[in-house]
């Protein structure tokens, strides 16, 4: 087994990005994904699209096809339906593939495993129906699927928009938004339009009043300031969303997507090791990286989502960056005009970004549900029961984990982390790094006892 | 309430898998949990704690909520397996049972 | 700020939270300190069961307090069960120690001859395969037959741990968190003050350590110098199966949830908690060669764990001769002990001794003599 250059880890915007500029330069580059090809969230299936359906999602999307191309031309070793479910801090990384479990090598790790979306427990949010709004938006991408009857967005956030406008598009009007953003956001936000004026900013700004705009002239209800949220079965296979407004509402649906914003995927650089840092204004975690996106372990890079919410633009140019970065370790010359200009063009796009976290933040209350909201739907343990295991003493996420099994289901605390950590803080009194996090432990994709033993090298 | 295909909109001839014994057409790209929400399944399993019914919540694979026994395999990710021709799929009731063998 | 009390426990592991709880349930007024979310823990770590077959051969002292151990387990699940509500995951009945050769079994067959002639108040029988299919059916063509002995037990070692701190509180203890001790001192008019790093402080009139792993650092405060090391062990857990195991065994467990865990490795790896994947792949192989059904199982979690060793790996059980009134206890079977521990040394210590502890456990046995 020979070492490679560098491993990529995810075919979203920042692995292409990475992957493709560290081959054309010469470098042996691995790049792995689950999915069945190149893309991530925002291109997933971009190969294999119909044009009617690319059509539907819009010419961000489209927008890929130039740089999977250039990535299918760039040299790099690609392996796709692949998962890594185990990487080592010295650059070892297990995957699984459909011919079974294998050990790769590498000097340099990019990390570009993007962001999930962020868990909205609330009151029936487990009941069969309801789904997160990428969700339904991976159905619309991946399968061309588009939910028939009602359906309600129930959030805040770009996708919520998004995912609606291109509903509209597709034919679909039997749709209704329950926007959660609280009406203080909009003050809180204020003070960083004038950042968001520069670089790219207008750009993004334009493209998010667009969505509004077809919304509004489709005659989409909007349902603003939406709290008390709940759902329940309407016992004829149908859903039921009550929820206060501008008054009591209460709607029958057939379908109910939730989006509360998409966090960083922090599982893989947690098994790692790497720091962790809280953004107050993003609402999550993030790995501490220096200018060259370098983690705290020295040879782990780390671009796009999975370092911070930046959207596909930011992540794309955070995967070159971290690549010059890797060249130049490996010994590559790199010209520094372009690693500066490459800098450049990321705070560029970054310019709209405080604003936009600020517009679409979660209410606070949805980030400490109520008693009786399950937190841990693989466990299913109730709110309720990890506050009264706070106040009888228990120091943080892990201990919780101990005590009320909350985190050891097979998602590995993926789904309740955030919550864990939030009502740590609440009831402790803690700063979120000081309330800690979930100890992440491999394999980090799901591997059979059989596979696992077939790696044994003798007889036990 | 099922899915809408857009790209053919219905499928008239074509592969098909079995759920729980009924067979049900899917168009050749999908996943086995596309597959079965564009039939209309929105419970795919009963959990092994409460037995409460659940079905896909995030469809990218990272939440396990989708789990459902594909030939015989128990605790399958319906979101992250293709659709295949002839595939026999039946809800998830409780725990696993492929492995406890003999022993159950 | 200051908090006093008659007894301090220093350590919320098994160990120090059934010593706690056995003391306030006895009426003392006690503290429970213990570190944040993140410590060495082997109580968060270990395989859960309360294990006798062998233990203790060649010491009869740690054999029969072992033994005694076992026989209280039933009452002190019943007494957690009634008082905190939480169900324990206890199961008795008997454990299996599985052969998969005709040496392995010929081992077994040493052991319980040699557990006969110790006088060991405990009845072991060997199976062979087809008595043990009987008890457990989905054993694979590999295993030959089984020691199964009377006593052996298992538990789940995280809700034990829960209802100990839980009924700690019920009884009128404090359980205190993020209270990590470093300095130990006599106090002329409390008896002990104990100082963590921020300088806040805790008194009692007696104390225990029961600190794990940090035991050491704090013991030779009080004159005492257990030499703890270190030992590592992992485990991996799978997803939740039908159940299909109905005995606790020794290298494979079924939990009352379902997951099946398998373990543990014995390494000497310092203080390092990291899994290694060819040891997990060899707790996989000896899995499916028990159970071959269980290939298909599918891995959730591998983790690691330490275990708190003397250098002769007996426990120990000791008072501070230039200290009297503080305590040091310390083994590496804390959940098999962990009756004796509640219901018995915990009121003792409540009353200011060691009670029924043998007085070979005290650490003077470990005392490095000049030559
Ligand atoms: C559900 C969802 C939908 C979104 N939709 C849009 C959209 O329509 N438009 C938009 O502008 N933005 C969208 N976003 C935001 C989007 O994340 C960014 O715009 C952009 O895709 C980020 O690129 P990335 O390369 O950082 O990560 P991603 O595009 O998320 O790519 C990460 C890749 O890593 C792979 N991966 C992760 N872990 C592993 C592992 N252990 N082994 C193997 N592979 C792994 C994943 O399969 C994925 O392909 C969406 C985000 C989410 C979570
Ligand atoms: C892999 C593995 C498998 C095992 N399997 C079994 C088994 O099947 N059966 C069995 O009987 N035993 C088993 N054991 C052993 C058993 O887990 C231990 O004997 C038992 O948990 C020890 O408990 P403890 O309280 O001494 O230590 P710990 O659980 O380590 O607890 C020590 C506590 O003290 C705290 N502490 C440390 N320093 C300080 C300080 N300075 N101030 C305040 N608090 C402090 C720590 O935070 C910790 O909470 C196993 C152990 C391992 C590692």
């Amino acid at each position: 087994m020979s070492r490679w250059d560098a491993i990529v880890i995810g075919a979203g915007p920042a692995g292409i990005g990475g992957a493709s500029l560290l081959a054309e330069r010469g470098a042996r580059v691995l790049l792995v994904d689950e999915t069945p090809g190149p893309g991530g969230q925002i291109w997933r299936g971009i190969e294999t699209v119909p044009e009617s359906r690319a059509a539907i999602l819009g010419p961000d999307y489209r927008a890929g096809a130039a740089e999977v191309a250039r990535l299918r031309a760039s040299g790099a070793t690609l392996a796709f339906s692949t998962e890594a479910w185990r990487v080592e801090p010295d650059g070892t990384v297990w995957l699984r593939d459909a011919g079974g479990l294998r050990r790769e090598a590498a000097r340099h790790l990019l990390v570009a495993t993007g962001a999930m979306e962020r868990p909205v427990p609330l009151p029936g949010w487990t009941l069969p129906g309801v789904t997160t709004i990428g969700g339904l938006q991976i159905l619309l991408k991946r399968e061309g699927l588009l939910p028939r009857g009602p359906l309600a967005l129930v959030g805040t956030g770009p996708l919520v928009y998004l995912y609606a406008a291109q509903c509209l598009t597709a034919g679909k009007r039997d749709l209704v938004l329950v926007d959660t953003a609280r009406p203080g956001a909009m003050l809180a936000a204020l003070p960083h339009l004038p950042r968001a004026l520069l670089g790219h900013g207008p750009a993004y700004l334009a493209k998010g009043a667009g969505l509004l705009w077809q919304l509004r002239r489709a005659g989409i209800a909007v349902h603003t300031n939406a709290r008390q949220i709940g759902i329940e079965p309407d016992g004829d296979g149908g859903l039921v969303l009550r929820f206060l407004g501008r008054g009591r509402h209460r709607l029958r649906l057939s379908r109910i997507g939730l989006h509360e914003g998409v966090i960083p995927e922090t599982h893989l650089l947690r098994s790692l090791g790497c720091r962790m840092l809280w953004s107050a204004a993003a609402v999550a975690f993030h790995p501490a990286r220096d200018r060259d996106l370098c983690s705290s372990l020295g040879h782990v890079h780390v671009a796009g989502d999975a370092g911070g919410v930046g959207g596909a633009m930011v992540a794309l140019l955070e995967g070159r960056i971290a690549a010059m970065a890797i060249l130049e370790r490996l010994g590559h010359q790199v010209d520094p005009l372009l690693v500066s200009a490459t800098r450049r063009a990321r705070r560029a796009h970054l310019a709209a970004r405080p604003l936009i976290e600020r517009l679409y933040r979660p209410a606070p209350e949805l980030l400490t549900p109520p008693d009786e909201v399950v937190a841990c739907r693989c466990e299913e343990v109730r709110c309720g029961e990890i506050r009264a295991s706070l106040a009888a003493g228990a120091a943080g996420p892990n201990q919780l984990k101990a005590f009320l099994r909350c985190g050891m289901g097979p998602c590995q605390g993926r789904i309740c982390g955030p919550t864990l950590a939030q009502l740590t803080a609440r009831i402790r009194g803690v700063t979120m790094e000081e309330a800690g996090w979930l100890t992440v432990r491999p394999p980090l994709r799901p591997v059979s006892v059989g596979e696992i033993a077939a790696l044994a090298s003798e007889e036990p | 309430m099922p899915f809408i295909r857009l790209d053919p909109p219905t499928p008239e001839a074509g592969p098909e898998l079995f759920f729980e014994g009924r067979p049900l057409r899917f168009r050749p790209g999908e996943t086995v949990a596309g597959a079965l929400m564009a039939a209309g399944v929105t419970a795919f399993r009963e959990t092994p704690v409460s037995g409460a019914a659940r079905g896909p919540w995030c469809l990218m694979g990272a939440c396990f909520d989708c789990l459902v026994s594909i030939d015989g395999q128990d605790n399958q990710r319906a979101c992250m397996v293709a659709a295949r021709a002839g595939m026999k799929v039946r809800r998830q009731i409780g725990a696993r049972r492929d492995a406890a063998g003999a022993g159950k | 700020m200051s908090v006093a009390g008659e007894l301090v426990v220093i350590g919320g592991g098994l160990i120090g939270a059934a010593l706690a709880w056995g003391a306030a349930r006895a009426g003392a007024d006690v503290t429970l300190l213990d570190e944040g979310d993140i410590a060495f823990r082997a109580s968060r770590g270990n395989f859960g069961l309360v294990w006798l077959q062998g233990k203790g051969l060649g010491h009869p002292d740690y054999m029969h307090w072992s033994i005694r151990a076992g026989r209280r387990w039933p009452e002190l699940a019943r007494i957690l069960g009634e008082e905190s509500g939480i169900d324990i995951g206890w199961r008795g009945g008997g454990g299996l120690h599985f052969c998969c050769s005709a040496e392995e079994m010929e081992q077994r067959r040493a052991l319980i001859a040699r557990t006969r002639a110790e006088a060991a108040d405990i009845s072991i029988e060997l199976l062979d395969r087809e008595a043990l299919r009987e008890r457990a059916p989905g054993i694979g063509p590999q295993v030959l037959g089984a020691s199964l002995s009377d006593l052996d037990g298992e538990v789940s070692p995280l809700f034990a741990l829960r209802a100990f701190h839980e009924g700690l509180v019920r009884h009128g203890g404090r359980l205190r968190t993020n209270f990590s001790a470093r300095e130990i001192r006599r106090d002329p008019h409390r008896g002990f003050a104990i100082r963590d790093a921020s300088g806040a402080e805790v008194t009692g009139r007696r104390i225990v350590i029961a600190a794990g792993l940090g035991a050491d650092a704090l013991a030779r405060q009080i004159g005492l110098e257990p030499r703890l090391m270190p030992e590592r062990g992992q485990i991996v857990v799978t997803d939740r199966v039908a159940p299909f195991l109905h005995h606790p065994a020794s290298a494979i467990r079924q939990s009352r949830e379902g997951t099946v865990l398998l373990g543990s490795t014995h390494e000497d790896a310092g203080f390092s908690t990291a899994t290694e994947v060819e040891a997990i792949a060899r707790l996989c192989r000896i899995g499916t060669r028990l159970f071959p059904a269980l290939r298909s199982a599918r891995l959730v979690r591998a983790w690691a764990a330490l275990r708190i060793m003397t250098p002769d790996g007996l426990p120990i059980y000791d008072e501070s001769p230039e200290m009297p009134g503080a305590f040091l206890v310390t083994c590496h079977s804390g959940v098999t002990l962990a009756s004796l521990h509640a219901l018995d040394l915990g009121p003792a210590l409540a009353r200011g001794d060691l009670g029924p502890a043998p007085r070979s456990m005290r650490s003077a046995r470990l005392a490095v003599h000049p030559t």
